[in-house]
Order: structure tokens, then C-alpha cells, then sequence
């Protein structure tokens, strides 16, 4: 049987979103794809933009449905995946 | 409970005049406003830009306000934070804090404002003199004194 296809909505923001050069995309994730930072190296592997954005790893966060997770975090049916800089309000 | 993501400014007295009103089970209200400054040392800045992730700021501010309400016994908060180009001297972010006792409305109001400036999904970039732009930083600062809450 195989796996229904997996489409997530990624967003963008602030120097990530300039370094991709767009702010938002739909893709559809291969299965091996299972945690935030599984989909950083699947992103790399598209275009040298993304291996920019994400050059400093460590520094990019990320959004699962609109809440702060870690790299290790799964995906699980996410609808939508944010990376952004480290926040800089208030 | 109320947050507000607004482009407009905001006018401290009307807005705690809002919040609290008539009540007389507040003995205490801390205001917090945040401004834009001109710059650090030789930086100076015409502008800054604030951008959003819209579908989650509100919800992030009010799960720190929540957090806030869980922590002391708070009667009334209220959060403002303005996107867009803002320049010097204009108000970026609001805070207010009421309870029956300052302490809680102190506290209160310095955890929203240190939780704000590290999990609200904003960042800024500032427009020079000399017309280059750059993100803000992030600073080291801002997570140590989010982390002092535990």
C-alpha cells in the first residue's frame, strides 16, 4: 500500500524568506521525510537559495501549524511549516 | 484577555481607560511602551520595518498572555503590537498588566514583555541613514532574561 502523498504549505519570513526568494510554497514530501530537520535536507537539495537560507542550521527555526518546535520535531500531518530567523518583536 | 496585531498607534491612557474602566478590584496597573529608538552608538536609522507571520502572532501572543494569567492572579492584561514601517520615537508595543497588587501587575508585566520579544513571531529591519537595511539580531540578552522565568 502506499502512503497518500503528503502536500505541506511552507511560509517564509524575514532574511529566510529573502535568501529563498519567495514567501510561501506548497510541496509534496517524500516519506523518508519525517522530522523538521529532515525537510531542512530535503529543501537543500533543491536549489543553492535554500542551502544559503539554511547555511546557519542552527539559527533557522520552525513552525509546525503555527507553533515553535524543535529539529527534531516530526511532522506528522502538519498542514504548514513556517522557518524564520530567531524573533526580534517587543 | 485581549491581544492586537495593528499597523495604527495606540494611545496608553484610552487603552488602559478600555481595559479597566469602573473596576474596583484593581489596585494596581503597569503600563509598558515600547519605542522605536534612533539607533546604538554611531547607527542611526530613518525607519524600521516590522513583518509578521499573521496566522500565528495573535495565537502566540495569547498563549503568553494565558501563561501570564497562569502564573499570577491578574485581573486584566492587554497586548498591542504594531507592524509596518515605524520610525524614531514612535510606539512599537504596548503592555498592560492589572491586579489587585503590584507585585503580580510588576512581574506580570516584565514576563509578557520578555516572552513577547522571544516567542512572538516578528522581526524587525531597520532602514539607515545612508539607505542600506539590515535584520535586527537577535539578542543573547533577550533569551536569558526569558529563560530567568523558568
Amino acid at each position: 500500500m502506499t502512503a497518500a502523498p503528503r502536500n505541506v504549505r511552507l511560509l517564509y519570513f524575514a532574511w529566510v524568506r529573502e535568501k529563498i526568494g519567495r514567501d510561501a510554497e506548497t510541496v509534496e514530501l517524500p516519506s523518508d521525510v519525517v522530522t523538521v530537520s529532515d525537510l531542512v535536507d530535503w529543501l537543500e537539495q533543491r536549489g543553492p537559495e535554500y542551502g544559503e537560507a539554511f547555511a546557519r542550521r542552527n539559527v533557522v527555526r520552525a513552525a509546525v501549524d503555527r507553533t515553535h518546535v524543535k529539529p527534531s520535531a516530526p511532522l506528522g500531518a502538519a498542514r504548514e511549516v513556517a522557518f524564520f530567523p530567531p524573533v526580534t518583536g517587543g | 484577555m485581549a491581544v492586537c496585531v495593528q499597523t495604527d498607534d495606540f494611545d496608553v491612557a484610552a487603552e488602559t481607560e478600555k481595559l479597566i474602566g469602573a473596576r474596583t478590584d484593581i489596585g494596581a496597573v503597569v503600563t509598558f511602551t515600547g519605542r522605536v529608538r534612533e539607533g546604538v552608538g554611531d547607527k542611526r536609522i530613518t525607519s524600521m520595518t516590522l513583518e509578521h507571520y499573521p496566522d500565528m502572532t495573535e495565537a502566540e501572543m495569547s498563549r503568553i498572555e494565558a501563561e501570564a494569567h497562569a502564573r499570577w492572579p491578574l485581573q486584566a492584561t492587554k497586548l498591542i503590537h504594531r507592524v509596518g514601517e515605524l520610525r524614531p520615537g514612535e510606539q512599537i508595543v504596548l503592555v498592560i498588566a492589572a491586579s489587585a497588587h503590584r507585585q503580580a501587575a510588576f512581574e506580570a508585566a516584565a514576563f509578557l514583555m520578555d516572552f513577547l520579544k522571544t516567542r512572538a513571531p516578528f522581526w524587525k529591519k531597520e532602514t539607515l541613514l545612508n539607505g542600506d537595511s539590515a535584520w535586527v539580531d537577535a539578542r543573547e540578552a533577550d533569551d536569558s532574561a526569558a529563560e530567568r522565568w523558568g
